[in-house]
């Protein structure tokens, strides 16, 4: 009998509205462990919502979604960094490693900094820095604590050329070696996309 | 348990450590406050009953609390920070806790510097009231956490919150004037007592709701 992969994600019938008004209608995937989800759509199509559903900030109004793994075991790469401002990176950092339980946390935030290109500006407060070092530590943030299944929304944006290399190098690192699950919404058509498994397009509710 | 309050000790020294360098928080508290006794000076008339002045506190340290819980949840809304802590904590409520804590500290400064201003101005305070200030503050906290938060979530914020709070501060205030003018100042005590572990329990299992969409 041949070994069915476990489902890292499994979604039926999901649906969210806030007050009135659905962002997402009768959204149903399955998203296996090791694989990685591209979800499309056009804009206001309801990409954050699931997105935030998956990682487990907000909950559907009908249908199931399952998520193996736990709660504290996920990644999630918003539109915000979702940092403290006037925190430096070590300090913020070194805030969610504890929280995170992250063992031998100083050598992994030092070792995320530095290849993320923020070592030199580690003391700095964070809203010294530009958008794009920004959402550098918003990835430094997200793969602290080296999770199994990580959840991106549009994490190319605001980076360069080379944020965006050392991203994709790092998702693709991550599928390749330890069997990462990403689920990944993005615009941009080329790098980390050529690593998804299965797609999903959303359209407007 | 040991790391459930290592949590909550990190989210409050967090907390201090932005007050401590963004200082938009405490000095309002502190300046609205003796501001605001100075003010009741002059308006209470001289042939006023000593009572009304225990009265008078109240109303300074109730809307004292009212300023600093307005500012609690600002650092954490600014980069959807919060949404990283729900992410990150094994138990949600520690990051209310952590909150109520420091809150808490920031109105202990400001009472340290109201109260001597109190009695500079007015008459000084007993045991009991003092008592009554201590446990009350730690009610408004509890409580003011939970609320601010709702009210950090919601459209139209600042009104949202002294809709939510002031009701929920009345009985706070009847136990903290009872403390300070009643000759029994123990049943004010234990009801404040009461009332910090009633909404404290609330806020404690509420919280998790408040921060889920």
């Amino acid at each position: 009998m041949p070994a069915v992969a476990e489902a890292a994600v499994l979604a039926a019938g999901l649906e969210k509205r806030y007050g009135p008004r659905a962002v997402l209608r009768d959204i149903s995937f399955r998203l296996d462990a090791g694989g990685v989800l591209l979800v499309t759509g056009p804009n206001g199509a309801g990409k954050t919502t699931l997105l935030r559903m998956v990682a487990g900030l907000a909950v559907p109004t009908r249908g199931s979604l399952h998520v193996a793994v736990d709660r504290r075991d996920v990644g999630y790469v918003a539109h915000e960094p979702l940092v403290y401002l006037e925190l430096t990176a070590v300090e913020n950092l070194d805030l969610f490693g504890r929280l995170y339980r992250v063992d031998e946390r100083r050598e992994r935030i030092g070792m995320l900094l530095e290849r993320f290109g923020l070592w030199d500006v580690r003391h700095e407060r964070v809203s010294a820095y530009s958008r794009g070092m920004t959402q550098r530590l918003a990835l430094c943030r997200a793969l602290l604590h080296d999770p199994a299944l990580v959840v991106l929304d549009e994490p190319h944006s605001a980076l360069d050329d080379e944020g965006a290399a050392l991203l994709d190098d790092e998702l693709a690192a991550r599928v390749a070696g330890a069997g990462g699950t990403l689920v990944l919404a993005t615009h941009d058509p080329g790098g980390v996309t050529a690593l998804a498994t299965s797609r999903l397009e959303l359209e407007r509710a | 348990m040991t790391a459930y309050f290592g949590d909550v000790a990190a989210l409050a020294r967090k907390d201090l450590r932005l007050e401590v360098r963004a200082r938009d928080t405490l000095p309002a508290m502190a300046l609205f406050v003796v501001a605001t006794l100075v003010v009741f000076h002059f308006a209470l008339p001289a042939t006023a009953s000593g009572d009304a002045a225990y009265g008078l506190l109240w109303v300074a340290i109730v809307f004292t609390a009212l300023l600093g819980l307005g500012r609690a949840w600002a650092p954490d809304g600014e980069a959807g920070a919060l949404d990283g802590l729900v992410l990150a904590t094994a138990d949600r409520s520690a990051i209310w806790l952590g909150k109520a804590l420091a809150t808490l500290a920031f109105l202990a400064v400001a009472e340290v510097v109201a109260l001597p201003a109190f009695a500079l101005f007015f008459a000084p305070l007993d045991g009991p009231a003092v008592a009554g200030v201590v446990l009350a503050s730690v009610g408004i906290c509890a409580v003011g956490s939970l609320v601010s938060a709702m009210a950090a979530a919601a459209r139209g914020r600042e009104v949202m919150l002294p809709l939510l709070f002031l009701p929920l501060a009345i009985p706070l205030v009847v136990g903290g004037v009872g403390s300070s003018v009643s000759s029994d100042p123990g049943t004010f005590l234990a009801f404040l007592g009461l009332y910090d572990a009633v909404f404290a329990i609330l806020s404690w299992a509420a919280f998790e709701y408040v921060v889920t969409e």
